[in-house]
């Protein structure tokens, strides 16, 4: 009996360990976001300054499936993500923009320099709309369905293996 | 030439730690000598081949060569030295390079200092160490090589995340992993135990100062990160129950443990098997806390790089050097069985309600760092455990752990008169309870916690000093007698009560700034005043500089007390163009009493940024210092008893010149 007292070290990691493996292949990044499922927040943002590019709003978001991306011109991983967005609206997915805290002359710049795949763009610049709809810092992608609700979110950029594994699926589903 | 140099060093220590971790296990069983010694002169070779690898590594790092990766990623040329050097181990691979170099200084340690130890035991001890070095470095050749090559090589590199650049954190991680890597002793040592199955008075010497020596760099690098955490991170707090924070403090906390249940195995022979396995458990926990950073299960300010191949092999290694010790321990530990018997009320016994208390507390800490891993893994919601758990489950198990702390250190082993010992402390009693009341008073009632918790600290600096002035008989005997006895206790008697009087600093540090804590957030322009806690904070201006590898907005705050000045604060916001990124500076007035620290924040939006407004968060620190300065107190504790003459290395040596010296003078 004394014997298995001292088997229960062991034992304890061995359960550690197996929850150790399983939490392995989860990634930490994925946020569950709180929004998924529910309608986008009511919100009415304003164009760019001397972009002709006209603003967004909550209203623009409904009637087809669509994507929302939360993106600045400071941020070095919207560079990153930029020519798989590019890719995207050339394919004819609908891509809107919320433009982050920028500025408006270097916004026009940035979109000059790398290509424009936003039909609208929001200028968010007090950071006030973000909040609602729980950005936690840029880029973001939203997917967004017909009926104007939230469907999946992408923290940071996005790579090629979530376009091609869960973007691209997921719109075709919701095209149906 | 000089990456590749590196890369072959460690390709050679690995086959330097295979023998070495193989050959002296053989020859201790069949007694070999040759066999035996082959554990030392491995262990020197493979020292000598990771001080290269690691030099290789520095050497890239200090002159900028970005045709290594590492380098391009995580360095830029325009950062000041100590910044390229520094990030040779703030990142990934070259922190692993650290981490193995620490681990083959301390088997070299073994084979130059471990004289007294009896060969085979010996031997073991080093082919264990060996066979942790074989994990590591194969990790690093296989996932995580630090010297891979660039081709072609960039103009210059990524940079180094800024907030790193700070000399606090440029230590940080070499003290912090002579402090894990140190446990890899005890755990080495356990380990050489366990196969010989005998655990003995001598073993708890052996292995107390090595646990000692981790445990003073532990606690100083700790330290370090929680200071740096408090002025670099700007929101004026030190701790914040951080899952990789806690993967450091939980094998503080068991090493602590070890460190006084070790005092039992030298003293009574009793509670071997577990210390044997809490010396396994803090290296345990060590090496959870490397899995943790590196495997990318948690985000975290810590983690490095997250690669899934990287965690599926520590996992691998967590499995073998984990699961196989606490195999082996189920295996062999019920043979060792303990002599000496005690009663509850004793040192023994006071001795092991701290080590109770200790996994206890180290335990729940555990609970709440992984509970959410644990819980998301088996498909439940995804959970963080706060503060709030760690405040409401640490705090009661410190709570008797510090009641217990001055008598258990004035308990007679064996059986003890609990009474008698009570009454010894009367002065401590009654200057607790004066503690308690004025706490009161001055908080008119309201700081109940905060009284109790200053009173505990005063309890436990007041009977510490109780137990050694009862030791040198003070007030009992003549003055000369007293100073005679005190210069015959040994250093560790000092260190002892050093040790916890630095522990009751630490707790006053924290109750009191946590508990009296002022803040002010507002917004000010050059010329507007703020007063806090008494102090009048003046924005005298801002204005923009350019440092060496950054542009600077720093804020000049005149600090005055009933008009006469106290301070000039320069709170700044810096950018790094390079990795684009911000950093905050806060401007702190350090003081014994209290630390006034003010942060600069965004510049205020609308009509009031035309005229320079700035967020501000002003806070007034109550005894903060004293934290930091209680946990120096507590490593200097530390390495004052690794002086003393018991541990002294080599001791035989010396009582036989000693003994020599008598002779001639005879």
């Amino acid at each position: 009996m004394r014997r298995l007292l001292y088997l229960i070290p062991v034992l304890v990691f061995a359960g550690v360990g197996i929850g150790l493996a399983l939490g392995l292949t989860r990634d930490p990044s994925i946020l569950p976001s709180a929004l998924i499922g529910k309608a986008v927040p009511e919100f009415d943002l304003p164009p760019v300054e001397g972009l002709d590019r006209p603003g967004l709003s909550s209203a623009d978001l409904k009637g087809q499936v669509v994507l929302v991306n939360v993106f600045a011109s400071w941020c070095i991983p919207c560079r990153a993500e930029h020519p798989l967005l590019m890719r995207l609206a050339e394919s004819g997915v609908p891509i809107y923009g919320i433009n982050y805290k920028d500025k408006p002359g270097q916004i026009g710049a940035w979109l000059g320099e790398l290509g424009d795949p936003f039909r609208r763009i929001g200028a968010d610049q007090s950071g006030r709309i973000a909040i609602d709809w729980g950005v936690y810092g840029v880029p973001e992608t939203f997917v967004i369905d017909a009926k104007g609700r939230i469907r999946q979110k992408f923290v940071g950029p996005l790579m090629p293996q979530d376009i091609d594994q869960t973007l691209l699926p997921m719109l075709a589903k919701l095209n149906g | 030439m000089i990456a590749e140099i590196g890369h072959y060093a460690l390709v050679l220590a690995l086959g330097l730690a295979l023998v070495q971790g193989s050959a002296p296990f053989w020859g201790a069983a069949r007694h070999d000598a040759a066999l035996m010694e082959l554990a030392r002169t491995t262990a020197l070779g493979q020292f000598l081949c990771l001080t290269l690898a690691f030099g290789a590594l520095i050497q890239a790092f200090a002159s900028s060569d970005f045709s290594v990766r590492l380098v391009a990623d995580n360095s830029y040329s325009g950062n000041p030295l100590i910044y390229k050097i520094a990030a040779a181990w703030g990142n990934h691979e070259g922190s692993l390079v650290l981490w193995v170099w620490i681990l083959a200084l301390y088997g070299a340690g073994v084979a130059l200092f471990g004289r007294n130890l009896p060969a085979p035991f010996r031997a073991r001890v080093l082919g264990v160490q060996a066979l942790i070095g074989v994990g590591f470095i194969a990790f690093m050749l296989f996932t995580s090589n630090p010297f891979v090559r660039l081709d072609p090589a960039p103009p210059d590199g990524q940079g180094f995340n800024p907030i790193l650049q700070d000399p606090a954190l440029a230590a940080h991680p070499p003290m912090l992993y002579t402090g894990y890597v140190g446990l890899s002793m005890a755990y080495a040592f356990a380990i050489a135990a366990l196969i010989e199955g005998r655990v003995d008075a001598s073993w708890a010497r052996w292995v107390r100062p090595w646990t000692l020596a981790a445990w003073c760099a532990l606690s100083f690098g700790i330290a370090l990160g929680s200071y740096w955490a408090y002025y670099e991170l700007g929101w004026g707090g030190w701790w914040f129950w951080d899952p990789v924070e806690n993967a450091s403090f939980m094998p503080w906390l068991a090493a602590t443990a070890l460190l006084h249940s070790a005092i039992v195995v030298e003293k009574r022979a009793s509670l071997k098997s577990w210390t044997i396995l809490l010396a396994i458990l803090a290296f345990s926990l060590s090496l959870l806390g490397t899995f943790l950073v590196r495997s990318g299960v948690l985000t975290s300010v810590h983690a490095f790089a997250i690669d899934p191949a990287r965690g599926v092999f520590i996992l691998a290694l967590l499995a073998v050097a984990i699961g196989g010790s606490l195999l082996l321990y189920a295996w062999r530990a019920p043979r060792l069985q303990g002599g000496g018997l005690f009663a509850p009320i004793s040192r023994e016994g006071g001795l092991l309600l701290n080590n109770l208390l200790l996994a206890t507390a180290c335990a729940t800490v555990f609970l709440g760092t992984l509970y959410p891993l644990l819980l998301e893994a088996l498909g439940g919601p995804k959970i963080s455990v706060g503060p709030p758990y760690f405040d409401a489950t640490f705090a009661p198990l410190m709570v008797p752990l510090l009641a217990a702390v001055p008598v258990g250190a004035m308990l007679a082993w064996k059986r003890a008169d609990l009474a008698g010992v009570l009454g010894r402390l009367k002065a401590a009693f009654a200057l607790t309870a004066l503690v308690a009341l004025v706490g009161l008073v001055l908080t008119r009632g309201s700081g109940v916690l905060a009284a109790g918790g200053m009173a505990l600290a005063a309890w436990v600096v007041a009977g510490s000093l109780i137990e050694l002035a009862g030791r040198v008989q003070l007030f009992r005997l003549p003055l000369a007698q007293c100073w005679q006895r005190a210069q015959r206790l040994p250093r560790s008697a000092y260190s002892m009560t050093l040790a916890h009087i630095g522990l009751g600093v630490v707790i006053a540090g924290i109750t009191a700034s946590s508990a009296w804590r002022g803040e002010a957030i507002l917004v000010m322009q050059p010329g507007d005043t703020a007063s806090l806690a008494g102090y009048s904070f003046k924005l005298e201006g801002i204005a923009d500089r350019q440092g060496p590898n950054y542009v600077a907005r720093r804020a000049t705050f005149i600090v005055t007390r009933d008009g006469r000045p106290v301070a000039t604060l320069t709170p700044e916001r810096r950018f790094y163009p390079v990795e684009r990124q911000s950093t905050s500076e806060a401007g702190i007035d350090t003081g014994f009493w209290r630390d006034l620290y003010v942060v600069l924040g965004d510049p205020a939006e609308g009509a009031k940024a035309e005229a320079g407004a700035h967020a501000v968060r002003i806070y007034d620190n109550p005894l903060v210092m004293w934290i930091w300065g209680g946990v120096a107190i507590m490593g200097i504790a530390g390495l004052w008893s690794l002086t003393d003459r018991r541990h002294r290395v080599g001791a035989p040596a010396a009582a036989r010149a000693r003994m020599a010296a008598a002779a001639a003078r005879a």
